[in-house]
């Protein structure tokens, strides 16, 4: 594995490799001494293009349990305009000797472009780009999921997880949605119409309007996408009113899930919109376990990435 | 002046025979070419060549006033000789936006001065492309650029009455009105065509039916106020349903379709590379086999190359921040020849049609696009076929580098070209005209 | 054509084991305070042994000392764990990524123990190195003390091991393979030379060739 940009780059054997190792990294975190020493002496670039202080801070206490050092680059209200930025910004680094770039970028296909453009030769990690993917956040999701309904171990088959609300602008369920089902799960998107994209028929899943009749079909977990501001002015739903009645996860819909089923949310979360503060502060509610298991998964896709012989290696 | 004996070339495609050029006319066909041929002819052994008439493209982009980083009218019309274009119809979203008569008499005149291929400037239907008041249409149809082609191109005229009057206006000098057809709102922050591949690589969509849409209204409008409407770019298989309709009715409507709208796909995307953002986007491999259909039944009246020079840093960057558009004109002739010719859809005479006599026709271009005969002018373009190239940007004439093709195998050559019986192409070098070189005859 | 020669067969390394563990008794005094860790992977199930030869030696040897006590001798277990390197190893950047392995530490931890590294090839001494680094790490044990079933010379640390199954002359253009029934159906210590070609059957063929140097 060269980069980690998407999770349709990883395979069932790839990604459950990956969250092996995070369960490896998550061990040692309950140690007195947390930190590790097989990244020293490395360098790893956060470069931010979008405000994103959890992810960021995540990636950070990642590469620093792993002894890396750790250079942040946000490159937002800094004078980058178009188009230069990000390649000026990548010979940049590359002058300063990062050994790996974990890149945020606001338009989609960014990391791609950092990882194939030429313009550098280092490992690119993607914390998030655009609409496209954030395959951390989806391997934090799965390996939290792994825990609770597999053991910690092997894939997700057979399990049911309903993703629900903005799919359309939501790099977060696109990743799910591939990773989760190349680890066997079953997923069944909800939304109105209006937030779901042109060409969803194609994806692995299921697509229903019908949050109440989704949460009646054997669900293992329900994964909550955070609704953007200003999504609520710009017209695809009339209210938040009316959002939060027909897509929130209230104590209600809480209430009809089976006892083992899990609640997700990504965070940072609107409660009262698309999920309400009894389910969130549910015990089935992960949010917290999910920011914990971040770094643990954040730190095994810096060690594969990085602690390896790089020479003829592919993309994974 | 010496003139050229062109030995053995197949016009059209059509049966070998014999062309002599001379004073800037076709002075003989056939065996009269040879016997009246001298020996200050120069003899080109053209067997195997196909001769077409010099082609005409509807639309350019030649950069120049404004951006001659990326093209100059010099170098945007050697790269037009190169691809065996005679004519090219420049647009107006320059800077500042041949609006006026000013404008678009200094273009022409760069052209001429150039010496490579007539170019014919594009008037802007509004004042500054910003879609409010019409520009002096009139002043710039009467100026020496004779302009009879008005676009917004790059914008769409969207205010339904403005476009009504355009048509309308156009009509007492024979102009047309090529739109630019894409719906604003439904195009906000658009970013590649609107459908599966769009959902997966989270680019904003730009859906079929923005197009469509406009377009549908347009021959509306047409058929209502009886003006002359071109389809720019047409990309879809809605669209083309939409001209075949109106076709079907009676309305005074053409259609164009790019080279690069017949062979690719969105899924080129997925690659992130800018090199294949254009507006309108790449759209589906079914639509791609709509609009070559749609050229092959005549619904679709030319192919037009839509070239559009970019710099380097407005191409080597992220998707969303890279300009859209694609150079063409040095491929144009061989993406037909690939998807028309060699698919069998097309004879030459097929593509002497769409890439040279309707364009002409429809830019109201007088001396090209006119059948290979004694008397004609010599605006011709000798093609091998048989050839076969890999397409690199770097030894194109162009002077920007944004080709989609680049690194593709591609078929045919162009091997010669001739503007009034003057070789701008020779032998594939391009040639500089007597006037710039000092060496007047 | 490549040569390999069986060095140590099972019965050896039996014998071996068993010497080692009466070794560990006597100089630490019974089997008190003691704590194995192996060495992924074939130092774990020679810490698995070892310990149950120790519990049954030391079991043997309190009985022997106390003969009158009427409740009989109680049952003796050492406390096994495994120690995952990988993290410390120092050729990190040099080998293809490596899985790593859980580590394992018996109830008790550590802290204030003798622990007994348990590795089944011992060359450069870098492994060791890394296991010294990564039981820093996790603890502070009184001493450390060092079990290998081969030693093939070439050290490139100041590292000895405490207790040697078997020394073995190599070169270092050899390859020493380590085979336990826990993890290869059997057991044998073989050398082979530099043009044998590698065990199609190992899982990681750099790791079964050379312990885990």
């Amino acid at each position: 594995m060269r980069h980690l940009l998407s999770t349709t780059d990883l395979d069932r054997d790839a990604a459950v490799a990956l969250l092996d190792t995070a369960e490896a990294m998550a061990q040692t975190q309950s140690r007195t001494i947390k930190k590790l020493p097989a990244l020293r002496g490395l360098t790893i670039v956060n470069l931010f293009f979008e405000d994103s202080t959890r992810t960021r801070i995540s990636f950070e206490a990642a590469a620093k349990r792993l002894s890396a050092d750790v250079i942040n680059f946000s490159a937002k209200g800094s004078s980058v305009s178009k188009g230069e930025s990000l390649k000026d910004t990548a010979q940049t680094l590359r002058a300063i000797g990062a050994d790996a770039v974990v890149v945020r970028h606001p338009s989609s296909g960014a990391p791609h472009r950092l990882a194939h453009a030429g313009w550098i030769d280092t490992p690119v990690v993607n914390a998030g780009d655009g609409m496209h993917q954030h395959p951390t956040q989806a391997l934090l999701d799965a390996f939290t999921l792994r825990r609770h309904l597999a053991d910690g171990r092997g894939d997700l088959a057979g399990r049911h997880v309903v993703v629900v609300g903005d799919v359309l602008h939501s790099r977060v369920a696109r990743s799910n949605v591939d990773l989760l089902a190349t680890l066997g799960a079953r997923v069944t998107l909800v939304a109105p119409p209006t937030l779901l994209p042109i060409g969803v028929e194609s994806w692995r899943c299921a697509v229903t309007y019908d949050l109440d009749a989704a949460l009646t079909d054997d669900v293992d977990a329900v994964m909550m996408l955070r609704v953007q501001r200003e999504r609520m002015t710009s017209g695809f739903f009339p209210s938040e009113r009316e959002y939060a009645r027909r897509y929130g996860l209230d104590g209600t819909r809480l209430g009809r899930l089976s006892d083992h089923a899990l609640v997700l949310h990504p965070g940072p979360m609107n409660r009262g919109l698309e999920i309400s503060a009894e389910a969130a502060d549910s015990p089935r509610s992960t949010v917290v376990e999910q920011v914990a298991n971040g770094v643990s998964v954040r730190m095994a896709v810096l060690y594969t990435l990085l602690a390896g012989d790089l020479a003829g290696e592919g993309d994974a | 002046m010496p003139g050229y004996l062109v030995r053995s070339v197949a016009p059209l495609g059509a049966e070998r025979t014999d062309l002599l050029l001379r004073d800037g006319v076709v002075v003989a066909l056939g065996r009269d070419a040879a016997s009246q041929a001298g020996s200050e002819d120069t003899v080109i052994d053209a067997d195997g060549l196909v001769a077409l008439p010099g082609l005409v493209d509807l639309h350019t982009h030649l950069r120049e006033p404004g951006r001659e980083d990326t093209e100059t009218v010099d170098s945007g019309t050697r790269a037009a000789a190169a691809g065996g274009f005679t004519a090219v119809h420049a647009m107006a979203n320059t800077a500042p936006v041949a609006d006026t008569a000013g404008v678009v008499e200094q273009v022409w005149r760069l052209g001429r001065d150039a010496g490579w291929a007539d170019v014919r400037p594009v008037g802007a239907v509004t004042i500054g492309l910003a879609g409010e008041r019409l520009a002096e249409l009139g002043a710039m149809a009467t100026s020496a650029a004779a302009v009879r082609v008005f676009s917004d191109d790059g914008r769409c005229v969207w205010d339904p009455v403005l476009m009504r009057r355009a048509l309308e206006y156009t009509k007492a000098f024979d102009g047309v009105v090529a739109q630019h057809a894409q719906e604003p709102r439904l195009t906000v922050d658009a970013q590649m065509h609107e459908g599966v591949v769009s959902a997966e690589i989270g680019l904003t969509g730009w859906p079929a039916v923005a197009e469509e849409a406009i377009i549908a209204r347009d021959v509306l409008l047409a058929e209502h106020v009886g003006g002359r409407l071109h389809v720019q770019h047409l990309s879809t298989a809605g669209s083309v349903e939409i001209i075949r309709w109106a076709k079907a009715r009676g309305i005074a409507v053409t259609a164009e379709a790019t080279p690069h709208h017949l062979l690719l796909t969105d899924e080129l995307a997925r690659s992130y590379d800018p090199v294949y953002k254009v507006n309108p986007p790449l759209r589906t491999a079914e639509d791609v086999a709509a609009v070559r259909a749609g050229l092959a039944d005549g619904t679709i009246d030319v192919v037009a190359t839509d070239h559009a020079p970019h710099a380097v840093q407005d191409k080597d960057c992220e998707w969303a921040a890279a300009a859209f558009g694609m150079t063409g004109l040095e491929t144009c002739l061989a993406v037909v020849q690939q998807v028309m010719v060699e698919e069998g859809s097309f004879t030459w005479a097929d593509v002497a049609r769409v890439l040279s006599h309707t364009p002409a026709r429809i830019g109201r271009v007088t001396d090209h696009g006119r059948p290979i005969a004694v008397g004609e002018p010599a605006n011709l373009t000798l093609v091998d076929p048989a050839a076969r190239r890999t397409i690199d940007p770097r030894v194109q004439q162009t002077a920007s580098r944004n080709s989609p093709f680049a690194g593709r195998e591609l078929p045919g050559e162009v091997r010669w070209t001739f503007l009034r019986g003057r070789a701008t192409i020779a032998d594939t070098v391009a040639v500089l005209a007597p006037s710039r070189t000092g060496a007047h005859a | 054509m490549p040569t390999t020669r069986v060095v140590l067969e099972s019965d050896e390394i039996s014998r071996a084991l068993t010497r080692i563990a009466h070794e560990i008794l006597e100089r630490n005094r019974g089997s008190a305070d003691l704590v194995l860790l192996g060495i992924p992977r074939r130092g774990v199930p020679l810490a698995t042994r070892l310990a149950g030869r120790i519990a049954q030696a030391d079991a043997r040897g309190s009985q022997g000392q106390q003969p009158d006590d009427s409740r009989g001798p109680a049952p003796v277990t050492v406390p096994v764990g495994e120690i995952d390197i990988t993290l410390y190893r120092d050729d990190i950047r040099r080998r293809p990524t490596r899985g790593l392995t859980p580590t394992r530490l018996p109830e008790g931890g550590i802290d204030e123990k003798t622990v007994i590294l348990v590795d089944d090839v011992l060359y450069s001494g870098r492994s060791v190195r890394a296991a010294l680094d990564a039981l820093a790490d996790l603890g502070r044990p009184r001493s450390v003390q060092l079990v290998t079933l081969v030693d093939r010379g070439h050290r490139q640390l100041p590292i000895r091991a405490d207790y040697v199954g078997k020394n073995l002359p190599t070169a270092t253009s050899e390859r020493v393979q380590v085979q336990l029934a826990e993890i290869d159906g059997h057991d044998a210590v073989s050398i082979s030379d530099a043009g044998a070609p590698e065990a199609p059957a190992a899982p990681e063929p750099s790791r079964t060739g050379e312990g885990s140097e």
